[in-house]
């Protein structure tokens, strides 16, 4: 009994074997996630990027993913397992893993990688980001418009410049409609954590806040802004359905063109490290349809919308004045550059809060 | 016919010994049962978590690495249990080590410093440590405070203060605002054991503390002291042995080694202080300790257990997509199998046919 039981056992390790060198012709890509898929934000979007790559080459690669990865030193064994499982091309998705990202890359130099929201690269690994702060001027303009009390809340998760430069757009939209409109800033410090997230969602509202906004990762605050009456927007995802009457709109990161089309370039041999960031005009995320607002409203958002995209529209268009009230230098002509944004450590006027260290 | 738990005239020696194996078989069936359900081959699910990771170097190291934190820490929380005393806030004192390490790393960062550096984090970890796990000890002893909610509270206490420190005072001023320190210099780093690798020189502390611990308990005036105040405090007190002695050295001995393990963590695997530098290492040790029977060997072999539940989880999840959850799912049952065979060493199961009791009642 005991031998024919080891017996089964080898024939379905045997088995087990055989279908993964059938899979071996296949380039294998990895996932790291920082949430469960089922956050219904920043990782269950990324996900659904996933899907669409299996969807668009599911023939030609396999995919693995590991979810729950904290931003701690397993990040780097996490990362680590999926070379040594065989992932030639790896993304990890979220600004936390590239440190770990970056001493794997070293280590491995013949598997490509590619590290969301970060800055350091590598010849075999790349970066790459939306320029959110663009959706984000849009919310400004909504919100300004839709609070009877002046009063925004702010949901924010650590104050990295990704976070910053969304909170000083948002500011600078919402002071093109009232020029006396206030930003409450609450730091939750975590990406994804639906309990302090609520917490913080009903403090802004005791003070005051009546629309809602956030840059944390699941879609509790949105069910707070509903259960108390107030508006809010949807972060990452479509987050409508836990606030038919509450959210106004919604950045969605839409990540599936971008990763069918690193794969591609993996799969032609033309993979090569680079920085991408792009913005509505490269689809790189887009904005849900814009509800419960009047028609006028929803008219100027949509004209924001298409002014961004085509250009015509920069959020950070100069002057800008810092809160020390000195104008920002402006390195890019008419608007801030790139590098500026991309580092940017300073709250624009009329921001009533600290930012560490300053 | 009933089945009733009944209590043994004296705890079965047997049993403890194979009460965790049989905890472990219990997990294996009860996870072959749920991999079925899941629609994943058994066999194939059981060689990822517990067969693959075992059969390469690379995956031999993590377990260890992953183990050395895990081990180091239950060592001094068994000796607590040992001597009846309830550290609960190993997590804080680990915590609290791993900063005050860190501020020696931080204060010489740049200025080339020599090599008494490492020597002196590892030390002032290990008292800070100690000195942190003091305050529930005392408050216990003085004031008849219970150390659990004391040294449980004091977690929080430590890990906001860590959060504090990296947000403000020793934040990277390069690290765009993101909350952690600059990577530590060389010489405040833990030397690799080998080149390439994660295995450091922590898992050969933690060898060392296991064998010092085994000494103690076996061989000790000291050792003998602890287990006797704990099994048999009325004893103890008449053997002249004071209770309230133990209580403060078992928890300074643990909470030195919670703060050793936290700085070899930080000055480690992760190379900086950062919040998140333990994913509950603190908690699981309670865990590891329990799983070892609060023996040091047995400890050293059930942190190596549950590490490699840890590394084989992760392989499940590449492998075969089994989710993270279960993972946690089977570290919960293995748990459970564990305290629920324990109450096999004091009580036993016995069938009991009712007209068979009147019987024996007329004899």
């Amino acid at each position: 009994m005991r031998k024919s039981l080891l017996a089964l056992a080898a024939t379905l390790l045997l088995a087990g074997s055989i279908s993964a060198a059938s899979a071996a012709d296949k380039l294998k890509v990895g996932f790291i996630y920082l949430g469960p898929i089922g956050d219904l934000g920043w990782t269950y979007q990324h996900d659904l990027g996933r899907q669409a790559l299996v969807k668009e080459l599911g023939d030609k690669i396999e995919t693995t993913y590991l979810e729950n990865v904290p931003e701690g030193p397993d990040a780097e064994r996490a990362i680590e397992q999926l070379v040594r499982a065989g992932n030639k091309l790896i993304f990890t998705t979220s600004f936390g893993y590239m440190d770990p990202t970056l001493k794997v890359a070293k280590k491995y130099p013949n598997v490509h990688f590619e590290h969301a929201t970060g800055y350091k690269r590598n010849p075999n690994m790349s970066t790459y980001s939306a320029k959110w702060y663009q959706g984000r001027y849009i919310q400004g303009l909504i919100a300004a418009k839709m609070s009877k009390s002046g009063v925004l809340g702010y949901i924010g998760s650590f104050p990295i410049p990704e976070v910053v430069s969304g909170i000083n757009a948002t500011m600078l939209a919402a002071q093109t409609i009232n020029p006396n409109i206030k930003v409450k800033i609450i730091w939750a410090n975590t990406w994804f954590d639906p309990g302090k997230e609520a917490d913080a969602a009903k403090a802004l509202i005791d003070q005051g806040a009546d629309v809602i906004m956030q840059h944390t990762d699941s879609p509790a605050a949105m069910q707070i802004a509903s259960e108390r009456g107030k508006l809010a927007f949807g972060q990452d995802s479509e987050m409508i359905k836990f606030g038919p009457k509450t959210q106004l709109t919604s950045i969605l990161d839409t990540w599936g063109p971008y990763y069918i089309e690193r794969v591609k370039a993996e799969l032609a041999g033309t993979w090569k490290s680079e920085d991408s960031w792009g913005g509505l005009d490269s689809h790189m995320f887009a904005m849900a349809p814009y509800t419960n607002m009047p028609d006028e409203v929803k008219k100027m958002a949509e004209d924001a919308q298409a002014a961004i995209t085509a250009g015509k529209l920069h959020p950070f268009k100069c002057p800008i004045v810092g809160q020390d009230g000195k104008a920002v230098e402006c390195k890019g002509g008419d608007h801030l550059d790139d590098s500026q944004i991309l580092g940017m450590n300073f709250y624009v006027k009329g921001i009533d809060d600290k930012l560490p260290g300053k | 016919m009933q089945l009733v738990l009944e209590k043994r005239a004296e705890r079965s020696g047997t049993i403890a010994l194979v009460s965790p194996l049989i905890a472990v078989g219990l997990t294996i069936v009860t996870m072959v049962i749920l991999f079925a359900i899941l629609g994943k081959n058994p066999l194939l699910a059981l060689h990822a978590y517990f067969i693959a990771p075992l059969t390469d170097g690379y995956s031999l190291q993590e377990i260890a690495v992953k183990a050395t934190p895990l081990v180091m820490i239950a060592i001094g929380l068994s000796l607590c249990y040992l001597a009846n005393a309830w550290n609960i806030g190993a997590e804080g004192q680990f915590l609290i080590g791993a900063v005050a390490g860190s501020w020696i790393a931080v204060r010489t960062q740049g200025t080339d410093a020599g090599a008494w550096v490492l020597p002196a984090m590892l030390v002032l970890a290990a008292a800070a440590g100690a000195l942190y796990a003091l305050i529930p000890a005392i408050c216990k002893v003085k004031f008849g405070a219970s150390e659990i909610l004391t040294s449980l509270m004091l977690v929080y206490v430590a890990d906001l203060f860590l959060d504090y420190l990296v947000r403000g005072p020793w934040r990277d001023p390069h690290g765009f605002n993101f909350p952690t320190t600059a990577e530590f210099d060389p010489v405040a780093t833990v030397p690799l054991l080998i080149e390439g690798g994660r295995l450091h020189l922590g898992a050969i502390i933690a060898l060392l503390v296991v064998a010092a611990a085994a000494i103690l308990l076996g061989r000790t005036i000291k050792g003998f002291e602890i287990r006797v105040v704990g099994a048999a405090p009325r004893a103890a007190r008449f053997g002249g042995f004071k209770a309230d002695h133990l209580v403060i050295l078992t928890f300074a001995v643990s909470g030195a080694l919670a703060g050793l393990a936290g700085i070899i963590e930080v000055a480690g695997p992760v190379g900086h202080l950062q919040p998140g530098i333990s994913p509950g290492y603190g908690f699981t040790a309670i865990i590891v300790a329990f799983l070892g029977r609060l023996n040091p060997l047995g400890i050293l072999v059930a942190g190596l257990f549950l590490a490699l539940t840890f590394i084989g989880g992760e392989q499940a999840q590449i492998a075969m997509k089994i989710p993270l959850d279960v993972t946690k799912v089977f570290q919960g049952i293995l748990l459970f199998y564990v305290l629920a065979c324990d109450s096999l060493i004091l009580y036993r199961f016995r069938l009991v046919f009712p007209n068979r009791q009147v019987a024996r009642g007329t004899r």
